[in-house]
């Protein structure tokens, strides 16, 4: 990994310009031709590429350690419950749990809110009681309330959106009543890349009686994230946005309501003890981790935190940052080009349209020159149908991403004018 | 998966971005007697196309949606074809225009205009984009309730 730590830094050390990172070659995928092209990622709103200190992890494991866990009394078997309990300590730090048995690996983020949904949801809401989501939630933030919601009659709410993409407080302070009984709220949208002040808003759900979900999957990659600073009751994100494997994921739960929360599977290693008559279930996480979980890739995670921690997050962050700005900068320049989602506090998401260019049409285009983005509705159809459009074109980027990323998007854009001849359109 | 990239002129050809830019028989039709409704999830192409179909031969053909350069042409392009021809017809042209796409077209299929979108051979995920049309032809003419997918 090389750090350009010797660019010209501004007065208060913060340094200038957005190459200060320079670490693709941690990844050996980048250096692939795709289409004869050199490959401009800019799809990792879906997923990262892995840097090779997580492959090599995993396939250590599987070289050295691999058994199964909490199950053998064999030296292996011992050695890979260390690696997996130490795995979990990993995760806790990084988003500063209090406690490491508030983490329960998941397969993703949508299992870690399906989770939440059908074991605290099913024991905790009645019919009537509310739930508080918002115009810009991913599916997999949704479609387990509607599911919920259905099995409940509980009643499903949603806080709009600006043109810009940001969310609408003050409806949000509106909609917050006695009957809400959770608020689900995407951290990053990525569809927009709008951040939200998941904080502030827990704290408003809180001061309401309400359980606060945060979804993570944009956010956990790209900036600092302290669950005890957000203060929310449940966090979720997916391994594979973190450059990790995928399969992977993690739900936080504060301590206190895990503990009250039944199983939502059952299986081994969930229990204390079984007969035909009656289990007993075993304490948080376990309770919620049954059958053989996804062991190499809890090591695969660990090692992708251990990557990032080294290469720091705060410089990820400003890095991406800066990029983002010279990013927007560029593509909102191309004449015909309109940007989707400017809110004022925004993650490494480019979402656009270009006139007389239909999105799917423009990610064809691009990927044969190399830039591989994401055309349609990013799983976020309700707020495609908020701002009218079918879709967009969504450039979204990771550490490893540099101007020269930037540049092939924006010459790719250009020849897409070309061949449409829609360049004198906008 | 070829390194030197797909050749996008093949994919769009000039028939193609003037059937999407001017789409025929863009209209909606009130006295359709046969209408079916096309969604493409993956990339929220959304069609309607409607059918008066007499003694077995299709008098009329009109569609409306929004959609991609491919779906687009592809859909107006079907209007063309189809127009005047029966019913049974219609669907062995379905059939050949798929194998074209995807796979060995018969040799003795004149395929006229609709030979443009060969090209999206070269572009197996566009494949769903070019036949999203026929789909829903197919089950305007079949009478089936539920949109047509191109899953
Ligand atoms: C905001 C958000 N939430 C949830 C998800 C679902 O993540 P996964 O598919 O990894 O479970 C995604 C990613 O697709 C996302 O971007």
């Amino acid at each position: 990994m090389t750090l350009l730590t010797d660019l010209p830094v501004s007065g208060n050390g913060q340094p200038v310009g957005a190459s200060q990172l320079d670490v693709a070659a941690d990844f050996p995928i980048l250096a692939r031709p795709v289409h004869g092209r050199r490959l401009a990622y800019l799809d990792n709103g879906a997923t990262t590429q892995k840097p090779l200190a997580v492959i090599e992890a995993e396939r250590r494991f599987y070289l050295e350690s691999n058994a199964n866990i909490h199950r053998g009394v064999h030296w292996l078997s011992q050695h890979a419950t260390e690696l997996y309990d130490a795995a979990r300590a990993t995760v806790q730090r990084f988003i500063n749990a209090a406690h490491a048995d508030e983490i329960v690996f998941t397969r993703g983020t949508t299992e870690a809110i399906n989770l939440v949904a059908q074991s605290w949801g099913r024991a905790e809401l009645r019919a009537g009681d509310e739930i508080l989501i918002t115009t810009m939630e991913h599916h997999s933030n949704i479609v387990p309330w509607q599911l919920l919601c259905e099995q409940t009659g509980a009643v499903l709410k949603v806080v709009p959106v600006s043109e810009a993409g940001e969310l609408d407080l003050a409806a949000f302070d509106a909609l917050l009543n006695h009957r809400t009984q959770l608020v689900a709220i995407t951290h990053v949208s990525n569809a927009l890349g709008s951040i939200n002040p998941v904080a502030e808003l827990t704290a408003r759900a809180h001061a309401a009686g309400a359980v606060v979900l945060v979804d993570g999957a944009q956010a956990v990659a790209h900036q600092a994230v302290d669950v005890q600073a957000i203060g929310c009751d449940f966090y979720a994100f997916s391994g594979h946005k973190l450059y990790s494997p995928t399969g992977i994921g993690a739900l936080y739960g504060r301590r206190s309501i895990l503990n009250a929360m039944p199983p939502w599977q059952g299986g081994g290693d969930m229990i204390r003890t079984v007969s035909f008559e009656r289990s007993t279930y075993a304490e948080p996480p376990q309770r919620f981790e049954a059958g053989t979980p996804n062991i190499a890739g809890a090591i695969g995670l660990a090692a992708a935190i251990d990557y990032v921690r080294e290469v720091g997050i705060e410089r990820i962050a400003a890095h991406e940052h800066a990029l983002l700005e010279y990013a927007t900068a560029a593509v909102d320049a191309i004449r015909g080009v309109r940007l989707v989602g400017t809110a004022q506090h925004k993650a490494g998401i480019l979402s656009f349209l270009v006139d007389g260019i239909h999105p799917h049409d423009l990610g064809t285009i691009l990927d044969a020159e190399g830039v591989a983005i994401r055309a349609g509705h990013h799983c976020a159809m309700p707020l495609m149908t908020r701002f009218g459009i079918p879709g967009t074109a969504r450039a979204s980027l990771a550490m490893y991403n540099t101007l020269a990323d930037i540049d092939a998007l924006v010459a790719a854009i250009d020849k897409a004018q070309d061949l449409f001849g829609t360049r004198n359109h906008g | 998966m070829n390194d030197t990239g797909p050749d996008l002129r093949e994919l769009y050809q000039e028939v193609i971005f003037d059937h999407n830019r001017q789409p025929r028989n863009y209209r909606p039709m009130p006295e359709a007697d046969h209408q079916a409704d096309g969604h493409n999830p993956l990339c929220g192409d959304q069609l309607t196309v409607f059918l008066r179909i007499e003694d077995g031969v299709v008098k009329d053909v009109s569609f409306v949606g929004h959609g991609c350069a491919i779906s687009t042409a592809s859909a107006s392009l079907m209007t063309e074809a189809i127009k005047g021809k029966p019913v049974a017809e219609v669907e062995a042209l379905f059939h050949d225009f798929h194998a074209l796409l995807t796979e060995t077209p018969p040799p003795e299929r004149d395929f006229g205009k609709l030979a443009v979108l060969a090209g999206v051979r070269e572009f197996p995920v566009r494949v769903k984009c070019a036949t999203l049309a026929w789909h829903t032809l197919h089950n305007a003419i079949v009478g089936a309730q539920d949109p047509a997918r191109t899953e």
